[in-house]
C-alpha cells in the first residue's frame, strides 16, 4: 500500500503544480513507483509542466464518471518507466467531481504505486476539499512573503482539522541575495509562525521556469539549485536525513576569497 | 398522595423531553410521583428512542439518589437520560466567571476561539487568527493575530503575552492598532490594560498595581 501526499498552498502562484511535478519525478529518480493526480480541474498544467499535455486522452472526470478505467486514463511519462500521471479535466469545473470520488481513485493508485502525489489547486473550497480527500500526509508550499505565509496557515489550520497529524512546509522561491539584504520574510521565522515541520527549502531559480516551458522538470538538471533541492525533499519524503541545503553555496571562487579575507 | 401541584413538569423540545423536577417538595414523595406518572403513559411512551434531560432545580442530589431517579425513568425502556443536573448557586456562578480556562493550540489564520471567563492560552495567536473573551486573555506564546478582552463590556480586562506583535487589540469597545498608536519595544512579557479610555501598555510585572486583592500565599 503506498502513500498519498497533496500537495496545497492555499494562494495561488507559490509553486504547487511544479512542486508537485518536481517530487514526484525525483520519487521516480529515486526508484519509486509514483503516480501524480492532477486535481485542478478546469485550470489543469501539470500535463503541461510535464510536458505530457498531447497524450491526454482521458481525464480525471472521466474515470470517476465511469467512462473509462483508471488504468486508460493514466499517463506514462516518456522519460521514467514507473511514473504515470491522472490528468485533470480542461472543460469541466470542480463541482463535477465529489471529494468521495477522488478518495475512491487515489485509494485504487494507492494499491499500485509506492507515492500518489496529489496536486492541490489553488483556494480553500471544494476543489481543496476534493484534492486532500485521499491523502494520507500534506506538504504545504509557501513563498517568503506575508500574504502566502497567511494563507499557509489558514491551510494547515484546515489540514489539521481534517485530521492531518502533521503538515510538511517547503519554503519555494528563496532569493539568497534578498535574504542577506532583510528584505526577505526569514527561514526561521516563517517556520516560528507555521510551527509545522520544515521538509525542504528551495531557492529561486530561472532554470524551473524554462524547464516548465519545455515540459522537463527542472530535477532532472542536476547543474540547478532548485532541482538539488528537491531531490533533497524527495529524500526526506523516503526518511533520508538530509542536511538543509546552504544557500550561500554558491558563491563561486570570488566570494569564497571574499569570505575567507572576512569580507563576506 | 396530597398534593395539589404536580411535582414534575415534562416538557417536549425539539431534543427530547424535558423533566422539570419540583425542587421544594420530599424526594421520596418526587420518586414516587414520577414512578406513578410514567407508569400511567407507559404505552405511549414505548416507541422510538427519546432522549430526556433532567432538571433538578436547586436540588442537591448524592450519587446514591441520582441512581435512584435514573432507575426510574430508564425503567421506560425508551429513556435515554443525557443530562442530569441543578441550577447553580450563585456562589458557583460567580466562580465560574473567575475560573482561567486553560486549553493548549496555535490559533492560526481564520481560527477564532471563544470564551466566556478567563483565558489562559499555551501557543501562539497567528494573524488572521482571534481570541475574544469575556474576561482577561493570558497568552503564553507570540500574540500576532487579534485578541479581544472584555468583550461584554469589562473595561477591567487585560491581555498579556509572552510577545506582544498583534495585528490588532481590543479591550471592551477601544480598539487599538499597534504599532500606530504603541509599540511594545522591550523583550519582556508585556499586558495591554485601559486607562480612562484609552489602551495602554506595561510590563506583566506591574499588573499588580491594576488588581486589588492580594496574594495570600505570600509569606513574610
Amino acid at each position: 500500500m503506498g502513500e498519498a501526499i497533496v500537495i496545497t498552498s492555499g494562494k495561488g502562484g507559490v509553486g504547487k503544480t511544479t512542486t508537485s511535478a518536481n517530487l514526484g519525478t525525483a520519487l521516480a529518480l529515486l526508484g519509486r513507483k509514483v503516480c501524480m493526480v492532477d486535481t485542478d480541474i478546469g485550470l489543469r498544467n501539470l500535463d503541461v509542466v510535464m510536458g505530457l499535455e498531447n497524450r491526454i486522452i482521458y481525464d480525471l472526470i472521466d474515470v470517476a464518471d465511469g467512462r473509462c478505467r483508471l488504468n486508460q486514463a493514466l499517463i506514462k511519462d516518456k522519460r521514467f518507466d514507473e511514473l504515470y500521471m491522472l490528468p485533470a479535466a480542461q472543460t469541466k469545473d470542480k463541482h463535477d467531481i465529489k471529494p468521495e470520488q477522488v478518495r475512491k481513485i487515489v485509494e485504487e493508485l494507492k494499491a499500485e504505486y509506492d507515492y500518489v502525489i496529489i496536486d492541490c489547486p489553488a483556494g480553500i473550497e471544494q476543489g481543496f476539499d476534493n484534492a486532500v480527500a485521499g491523502a494520507d500526509q500534506a506538504i504545504v508550499v509557501t513563498t517568503p512573503e506575508n500574504a502566502a505565509v497567511r494563507d499557509a496557515d489558514r491551510v494547515i489550520g484546515i489540514l489539521e482539522q481534517r485530521g492531518f497529524k502533521s503538515p510538511k512546509l517547503v519554503i519555494n522561491r528563496i532569493r539568497p541575495n534578498m535574504l542577506r539584504s532583510g528584505d526577505m520574510l526569514e527561514i526561521d521565522d516563517i517556520c516560528q509562525v507555521l510551527s509545522i515541520d520544515l521538509i525542504g527549502i528551495v531557492p529561486d531559480d530561472e532554470i524551473v521556469i524554462k524547464a516548465a516551458n519545455q515540459g522537463e522538470p527542472t530535477v532532472l538538471n542536476p547543474s540547478s539549485r532548485a532541482a538539488i533541492a528537491y531531490r533533497n525533499v524527495a529524500r526526506r519524503i523516503l526518511g533520508e536525513t538530509v542536511p538543509l541545503m546552504n544557500l550561500e553555496e554558491r558563491s563561486g571562487m570570488f566570494g569564497r576569497m571574499k569570505k575567507f579575507l572576512g569580507m563576506g | 398522595m396530597v398534593s395539589v401541584k404536580s411535582a414534575i413538569t415534562i416538557k417536549g423540545t425539539k431534543d427530547g423531553l424535558v423533566f422539570l423536577l419540583d425542587d421544594q417538595c420530599d424526594f421520596t414523595s418526587l420518586l414516587d410521583e414520577l414512578h406513578e406518572k410514567l407508569d400511567k403513559h407507559e404505552q405511549q411512551l414505548s416507541g422510538p428512542l427519546v432522549h430526556v434531560f433532567v432538571k433538578l432545580g436547586s436540588r442537591r442530589l448524592n450519587e446514591e439518589d441520582k441512581e435512584r431517579l435514573r432507575y426510574i425513568i430508564r425503567k421506560q425502556g425508551n429513556f435515554l437520560i443525557q443530562s442530569m443536573e441543578s441550577d447553580k448557586t450563585p456562589e458557583e456562578l460567580e466562580a465560574e466567571k473567575n475560573a482561567v480556562k486553560t486549553i493548549a493550540g496555535i490559533v492560526r489564520s481564520g481560527q477564532t476561539v471563544h470564551h466566556q471567563g478567563h483565558l489562559l492560552l499555551l501557543g501562539d495567536v497567528n494573524p488572521g487568527g482571534t481570541v475574544i473573551c469575556s474576561g482577561d486573555i493570558y497568552i503564553m506564546g507570540a500574540l500576532r493575530g487579534t485578541a479581544h478582552a472584555g468583550c461584554d463590556g469589562n473595561e477591567e480586562a487585560v491581555i498579556a503575552a509572552s510577545l506582544m506583535t498583534p495585528t490588532q487589540l481590543r479591550i471592551a469597545e477601544v480598539i487599538s492598532r499597534p504599532p500606530e498608536e504603541w509599540t511594545s519595544a522591550e523583550p519582556v512579557m508585556e499586558f495591554a490594560y485601559l486607562r480612562d479610555g484609552v489602551m495602554e501598555i506595561d510590563k506583566l510585572t506591574h499588573l499588580h498595581h491594576r488588581r486589588s486583592e492580594h496574594m495570600p500565599f505570600k509569606g513574610v
